[in-house]
């Protein structure tokens, strides 16, 4: 079929390049090359480190296929999944909110402190109003840094790392000063516990086991559909990926951009707010000071691994719980666990390159697919 | 005249075979071109026929996959422009490459400085070598003038001294006349037949062909990447050439029988767009577009086109009443006025029109996101988008394999098929179209213009702002000149020659 072109000559490189019909696969070959060089440049690492790599990974798979470590895995994943979505989100309109981090910290004390108010009203109502008011945190927190692009043209990477110091600060002096009460036994100090009834039951997922799955893993495969119906489904989610592909053709098809970031910046923060909702409903029942933190921005390196698409995003964060969970064994064997912080970094770094690539090599296969199969039936001049 | 003694030398540059695959839309294949010593040759082809390819292999900036290259007679292999330039082949881009705060003679000299005394710069040397070159060729060039201080036409004039200052012997000009006024264009000619005079010898590239046959001892034509005839500029009439460049029969812009109706569609009073530091961009602007009227805009670029037509869609902030038929919609914003039918088509598409990464049905969707068959409610109507892309791609002609690809793999005169098909959806009232031809082929050039006559007989009212002034002349129905932010003249399309237009453009003369 090529033959009718002799722009193009039948060689390996050419059918490699440009005649194969473009599908689905490099989509998932260039993360899994990632993934694989990671796995290489960390065995060499621990090789250098005097530990054997092989060994290794095989301690860590062993470890993290029994079912307890498989529960904490996949609730890991569950908290990696909400804030690589708010990161998402932001992502999709070219909008980098780094403060996924503050926001939900906020948001979670906030959540926390509602729940342990001892308002009597029934559980399920409860629980609902505690979810409510952790998005409402998150997302008024990062109003101020849509506000400020929008209106005063202040980039919201800078606004959101100083939201996130002020953050932590305002959580701080909440828990000290304001909702803490002392956790009895310990010097930790937290809100007030949520009542039983307000809690959200585990799920037991995988056999074999005591421990219990999330019961908001739920609500994190509810946004992951919510996002993509709103992103690929909805007039707003068009809009919203239009300003990102382009933001003056955005202007010029009639977007108002300033309403569109701050929208962006207050749903983004809002599913921020609910990334502390499974762990804090579901395990912690207050907000204490060994509340997880820097899940944000976890948040943000699984965003760019799953490239911003909901499934994509499933895979890296069950990929990074996993890598985390299973770290806890390294410990036992004198290996340093920060082995995997290693890994996951390289698999960012070459995850980001390979996805590069495979999209530079995507849109020039496409053009000389377009123009090869425009060439083919030579049909001259102009309709007039 | 020359006959004699040019069939006794070998040309001044000879391909035979070239051969070149890109990654990209246009190749070249098989380009013959053989262009005699002291001769003005044109190379004249339709936008993506490959004339630019062929230029950047004959200058260094790309190798040919096959094929040779000689020049005078020997054969040469360019590794880069500077293997190009000691062979004595300089080139002349469409875009200046001059800086504006430095004089005549440093921008000459940047990059071949010559030395006093191994550290500093000769200037002495410098000048009187430029003084030498502009004075043996007719270019009258001061060297000591600021660029910032000169018009374009003597702007291009430095240009070709700074390609003749480095010895240059044959001359590439791409798209020389682009950027200047049909007065400024004369000017160049002559120097053009000066320096072949004097035995230099021009490849000169274009798709004006009025200005290629007043100028040219030869032609080659283009057609999709490889040589298709060479004529001699004697025997051919601007209409054949145009033929031979599309490969079938073309179609004129004329459109002389009127369609303009009683009915104001569009009326703009006292417009005033002000810029960051309070001058005015747009001074005081006022006109009318009727039903079936098409009102041409004419002007040198940045003399307030763009920010005329951003304030009539409501993308910049300005003073003054906009009334679309019986509303004021001054204070509408873009969504709004798109919604009551005012189509859109950008001066740049890549900026303003598509989204290079989407599939052609996506961009379908762009600026009618409101509006059927894209929506229904909130929800992007993905069946209804298709389909009607499907439309635009059959009616209006867009050359692609399907809809589903993105529009960054379409070539330039496609993507704006599918933008006018586009705007002209949804019974438009009034269209802007800003340089709806611009970078597009004469193939596509003919269609778009077939596309607005339709609608404009329909009784759609149009504002057409165009730098081609045969284009503006043969479309409109009224013509208005621009001029620093002001409406200065009005025309009559009908007994103005582009000339005269050219001239009110500057403000020279008075085409009233």
């Amino acid at each position: 079929m090529n033959q009718t072109s002799p722009a193009t000559k039948d060689s390996f490189l050419n059918r490699l390049l440009g005649r194969i019909p473009l599908s689905g696969w490099l989509a998932l070959a260039a993360p899994v090359v990632a993934i694989l060089f990671a796995g290489i440049v960390t065995a060499i690492v621990l090789a250098v480190t005097g530990n054997p790599p092989l060994e290794t990974i095989g301690i860590m798979v062993e470890y993290g296929t029994q079912p307890r470590t498989m529960v904490l895995t996949l609730n890991l994943a569950t908290l990696y999944y909400i804030a690589a979505l708010a990161v998402a989100l932001g992502f999709r309109m070219n909008l980098f909110n780094i403060g996924v981090d503050g926001q939900y910290r906020l948001a979670a004390i906030m959540a926390a402190a509602l729940g342990g108010s001892g308002l009597n009203l029934p559980g399920w109502l409860m629980i609902i109003l505690i979810i409510v008011t952790a998005a409402v945190t998150g997302a008024v927190w990062a109003a101020i840094a849509g506000l400020l692009k929008a209106y005063r043209g202040v980039s919201e990477v800078v606004s959101t790392i100083m939201l996130n110091y002020i953050g932590t600060s305002v959580v701080a002096y909440l828990l000290v000063n304001v909702f803490g009460v002392a956790v009895a036994g310990s010097n930790n100090i937290g809100t007030a516990p949520i009542p039983e009834d307000a809690r959200v039951p585990g799920v037991a997922f995988i056999p074999g086991t005591e421990a219990k799955v999330f019961g908001l893993i739920f609500l994190a495969i509810a946004l992951g559909i919510g996002f993509h119906v709103l992103l690929n489904k909805t007039r707003f989610g068009f809009d919203l990926r239009t300003t990102g592909l382009n933001q003056e053709a955005a202007v010029a098809s009639g977007v108002n951009v300033k309403r569109m970031v701050v929208t962006a910046m207050v749903l983004s923060g809002g599913v921020a707010g609910l990334i502390g909702m499974p762990q804090l409903l579901g395990a912690s029942y207050s907000y204490s000071l060994d509340f997880p933190s820097g899940i944000g921005f976890t948040g943000i390196a699984i965003a760019l691994l799953g490239r911003n698409n909901p499934i994509g995003i499933a895979f890296g964060a069950i990929l990074w719980g996993f890598l985390d969970s299973s770290s806890n064994i390294l410990n036992l064997h004198d290996i340093s666990p920060e082995i995997v912080q290693i890994m996951q970094g390289i698999i960012v770094l070459s995850v980001v390159v390979a996805y590069e690539l495979a999209h530079r090599y995507r849109i020039s296969a496409e053009q000389r697919r377009v123009s090869r199969e425009l060439a083919a039936p030579v049909k001259e001049g102009a309709s007039a | 005249m020359r006959e004699a003694d040019i069939s006794a030398q070998p040309p001044a540059v000879e391909l035979v075979g070239i051969t070149k695959r890109f990654p990209g839309v246009v190749a070249n294949r098989d380009i013959h071109l053989s262009v005699e010593k002291g001769q003005i040759h044109a190379i004249v082809g339709e936008n993506g026929a490959g004339k630019s390819t062929l230029m950047k292999i004959l200058y260094g900036m790309q190798k040919p996959d096959e094929g040779t290259i000689a020049v005078n007679g020997t054969k040469v292999s360019f590794h880069s422009p500077a293997d190009a330039i000691n062979v004595g082949i300089g080139m002349v881009h469409q875009h200046f490459m001059l800086a504006d705060n430095l004089t005549v003679l440093e921008n000459v000299i940047l990059g071949s400085e010559p030395r006093k005394g191994g550290v500093g710069i000769d200037f002495g040397a410098a000048r009187k070598k430029i003084k030498e070159i502009s004075d043996s060729y007719g270019l009258g060039i001061d060297p000591d003038v600021l660029v910032e201080d000169i018009g374009v036409g003597t702007r291009q004039r430095v240009e070709i001294l700074k390609v003749l200052y480095r010895g240059a012997k044959i001359l590439i000009l791409d798209e020389p006349t682009a950027v200047l006024v049909p007065h400024e264009v004369d000017e160049l000619f002559e120097n053009l037949k000066g320096l072949v005079r004097e035995g230099l010898t021009i490849i000169f590239i274009s798709h004006h062909l009025d200005e290629v046959l007043k100028v040219a001892d030869a032609i080659t034509v283009i057609r999709r990447g490889t040589t298709v005839a060479s004529v001699d500029p004697a025997s051919v009439t601007a209409r054949q050439l145009a033929e031979l460049m599309v490969g079938s029969e073309l179609p004129s812009p004329e459109t002389r029988e009127s369609t303009v109706t009683d009915v104001v569609a569009v009326s703009v009073r006292g417009l005033t767009v002000l810029s960051a530091d309070g001058r005015p961009l747009i001074d005081n602007i006022s006109f009318d577009v009727r039903k079936g009227e098409v009102l041409g805009i004419a002007g040198v670029e940045g003399n307030g086109q763009a920010e005329l037509v951003e304030a009539i869609m409501g993308m910049r902030v300005a003073a003054g009443t906009i009334t679309l038929g019986e509303a004021d919609i001054s204070a509408w914003p873009t969504l709004r006025r798109r919604e009551a039918g005012v189509g859109f088509i950008p001066e740049d598409r890549h900026r303003h029109g598509l989204l290079l990464e989407s599939p052609l049905w996506e961009n379908r969707i762009l600026g009618h996101q409101t509006q059927k068959p894209n929506v229904k409610g909130p929800w992007i109507d993905r069946k209804g988008a298709r389909a009607d892309t499907q439309r635009i791609v059959e009616e209006y002609d867009v050359r692609t394999p399907g809809i589903d690809v993105k529009a960054a793999a379409l070539s330039g005169g496609n993507q704006q098929k599918l933008i006018v098909g586009r705007e002209m959806s949804g019974d438009p009232v009034f269209l802007i179209a800003s340089h709806p031809t611009r970078g597009v082929d004469v193939g596509a050039q003919a269609a778009i213009w077939d596309h607005l006559r339709h609608a404009r007989a329909a009784g759609l009212a149009v504002l057409l702002i165009s730098a081609d002034l045969d284009e503006l002349i043969g479309l409109s129905d009224t013509l208005k000149v621009i001029l620093r932010g002001r409406m200065v003249a009005d025309v009559d399309p009908a007994n103005v020659t582009p000339e005269e237009l050219g001239s009110a453009m500057t403000g020279a003369g008075e085409a009233t």
